[in-house]
């Protein structure tokens, strides 16, 4: 920084923008490095995107740090450079998340058809041809998933919002029982999904004996999970409801309880079923408390308190893992599967935004 | 039973309107009740992974079903446990080396380098990747991960083989606990990120505005203002992280080759330290009677763990973090 200013009067003539890098630097230095890179990988005769990309960056960040300090000095270089490292660590991660939705996408969309969705896939065996046939299919699984799911939300749904309602309307901040709820509601997120299973399979095994896969099962430890998400959701919602609505309500004699269902929870209902929605599309993808709880099968079965059943991303596990016979047409099973569930999953987040937009009350 | 102790107990406003009324106190004990089944459901998951596990806990390992499990013989559960939570705990560790910082420099480019206008939108971004079902991760991880660490693998162990992290022999099929590692990585950065993010933007105006009227780079800015203040809850947001790479089952049971051992080898195929959740989801479907408690006992472990570190957690940002008053404001912002 010294040096550029003390050297600024003399060489150049005293502007605003003396000892700076021009604004379009920035922009400019990247892409002579990605031209660079790609140069140098194409005489090398190896070009490829994922190395190309960090190389550039790297080099990127090399060169604006030269330039930088040379120009501007030490302080100014360190800025760049953290401004480069920051930005690069944002696209690495969006990276994924593009090359997922891309590789599953691409994978899933040529299995993707309307009799996969309408017929019950799995493999049989022909006893005209003695031949193993793999019917592609995940019917099974989306009557499993919308079964479980529904079920688990139909059960942790009302707790969970009543249990907000106790934490936001009732309890004083001191209470010690309301503390008590709040730290385990945080203990109850981390709760690893596995463990749910594990919770309800044992649970089922002591009840039922050891033969205890169901759908229900599932559903209970997927409330596990879920519980802990509308609560938190709920109850951030019923703290943005203004108190001006309460007290104008008790002002004119309305109990309690009626202005809680009423007004409060009536006010913040957008953002409640928002958040109940999000809760689904997070526990719509669980495959490990599934799997554990309600086994896995070929078989249709809609009957959740009666035998295995088998869901999408169970079904994407078991196909990958344990291929049948013709391992490709598992894998297309598979990737079926998980090309439904992402769909599932972004038609309940869009569900969530649309309710969100539409139905939130007029802020003012 | 507690609901009646307790809507006693907790003190309604219920003298604002007038006295006590019947559809009140019902709605109040159905809430206090909800409430209270918190408590219960995390009760009666200990209590019921310890009933169901207690068998394979106390049972003798050199007879029966639990002799020679999964091809070694073991002495007694701890010696079958052990491996499987060291496996767990490096995995997740190895994810949160690679994925925090990566998380905290999102935050950070979300907080206060990104355009105010878009700020929102990209980290709705980062939140969709909490919305990828983890199955789906781990596929992608088999087909894209795995074949693109290859040469990245190769590299390390031919420059760095020395150290035992990078030991070999190199996987040939790239199935390493490098590449769980990474997809765990990218599994743990939307958690990560979305709490140091909310401690970045309460930083108080005022200090940074502050340090740019003095002249401070934003950097500078950052370093002298923004990074104090949210230390606490970057540590936090860490080991938050890590609770949820530990339990996180689906990319490990498909991704790794595992076995049993303790190792901290990265690169090679028959040296990966299995995890608890993987060695579940593995062989829960094929196990007898007595193995599945076995198994179920391996849960309660993770259980324990994970919920010391969720506590840990929760308790530095609660004790020494910008706290509940500020967080209110923080969210909005």
């Amino acid at each position: 920084m010294t040096q550029a200013t003390v050297s600024a009067p003399t060489t150049a003539p005293l502007s605003l923008t003396s000892g700076r890098l021009p604004r379009f630097i920035e922009p400019a230095a990247f892409a002579a490095s990605l031209v660079v890179v790609a140069v140098v990988q194409l005489l090398l005769g190896g070009f490829e995107i994922a190395t190309w990309l960090v190389f550039s960056a790297v080099l990127y960040l090399i060169a604006m740090g030269v330039f930088s300090s040379i120009v501007e000095g030490r302080r100014k270089a360190t800025d760049r450079v953290v401004r480069g490292l920051v930005t690069s660590a944002f696209v690495l991660a969006v990276a994924p998340l593009i090359s997922t939705l891309w590789t599953v996408v691409s994978k899933g969309m040529g299995v993707l058809s309307w009799s996969f969705v309408t017929q019950v896939g799995g493999t049989a065996f022909d006893a005209d041809t003695l031949e193993v046939v793999a019917t592609p299919g995940a019917l099974q699984a989306i009557v499993g998933t919308l079964i479980i799911t529904g079920i688990a939300a139909l059960i942790s749904v009302p707790i969970g919002i009543l249990a907000a309602v106790y934490l936001v309307e009732y309890a004083q901040p001191n209470n010690p029982l309301r503390r008590a709820i709040t730290f385990l509601v945080d203990v109850m997120t981390g709760i690893p999904s596995i463990v749910a299973g594990l919770f309800a399979f044992s649970l089922f095994a002591l009840i039922v004996g050891p033969k205890a896969f169901s759908g229900f099962s599932a559903s209970i430890a997927l409330c596990v999970l879920m519980i802990p998400i509308v609560i938190r959701s709920t109850e951030e919602m019923l703290r943005l409801v203004p108190n001006e609505l309460r007290e104008a309500s008790f002002a004119l004699g309305v109990p309690r309880s009626i202005t809680i269902i009423k007004i409060v929870l009536r006010t913040a209902a957008s953002g409640i079923i928002t958040g109940v929605v999000l809760a689904v599309a997070r526990v719509v993808g669980e495959t490990a408390p599934i799997f554990i709880a309600a086994s896995f099968t070929d078989n249709f079965n809609a009957d959740p308190f009666n035998g295995p059943m088998q869901t999408l991303p169970v079904m994407a596990y078991t196909a990958y893992s344990f291929p049948g016979q013709d391992i490709d047409a598992s894998q297309a099973q598979a990737w079926g599967a998980a090309l439904l569930l992402v769909i599932l999953v972004v038609i309940f987040n869009l569900i969530a935004r649309i309710v969100a937009k539409v139905f939130a009350p007029k802020a003012r | 039973m507690t609901d009646a102790a307790t809507a006693t107990s907790a003190p309604p406003k219920s003298k604002i309107v007038g006295g006590r009324r019947v559809g009140d106190s019902f709605f109040l004990g159905l809430s206090t009740t909800a409430a209270v089944s918190i408590m219960l459901i995390l009760a009666g998951v200990a209590i019921f992974l310890i009933l169901k596990g207690l068998p394979a806990i106390t049972a003798n390992w050199s007879e029966g079903d639990l002799a020679g499990y999964q091809n070694k013989d073991w002495g007694s559960f701890w010696e079958y446990v052990g491996p499987l939570l060291w496996g767990s705990i490096w995995a997740a560790f190895i994810a949160m080396i690679l994925g925090t910082p990566v998380a905290i420099g999102i935050a950070m480019f979300i907080s206060h380098y990104a355009p105010r206008r878009i700020a929102g939108f990209l980290g709705y971004i980062i939140d969709l990747l909490a919305a990828v079902p983890s199955i789906v991760f781990g596929l992608w991880g088999i087909i894209v991960m795995r074949p693109l660490l290859l040469p990245l693998a190769q590299f390390l162990n031919e420059y760095l083989g020395w150290i035992p992290l990078f030991r070999g022999p190199v996987s040939s099929t790239g199935s390493p606990m490098l590449a769980g590692g990474v997809v765990l990585a990218v599994m743990l950065l939307p958690i990560v990120t979305s709490i140091t993010r909310e401690i970045f933007l309460q930083t108080p105006r005022l200090h940074e505005e502050a340090a740019l009227a003095l002249g401070a780079t934003r950097w500078e800015m950052v370093r002298l203002a923004v990074i104090p203040h949210a230390r606490s809850g970057m540590v936090s947001a860490t080991l938050l992280g890590l609770g949820r790479a530990l339990g996180e089952t689906m990319a490990i049971a498909l991704i790794i080759s595992p076995s049993l051992i303790f190792s901290t080898a990265l690169l090679t195929d028959g040296y990966n330290s299995q995890t608890i959740a993987a060695n579940i989801a593995l062989n829960f479907p094929i196990a007898t009677d007595l193995q599945r408690s076995a198994l179920i006992g391996t849960g309660l472990m993770l259980f324990v763990v994970s919920l010391a570190v969720n506590m840990l957690a929760r308790y530095i940002i609660g004790a020494t973090g910008p706290g509940a008053k500020g967080r209110k404001r923080g969210k909005r912002s």
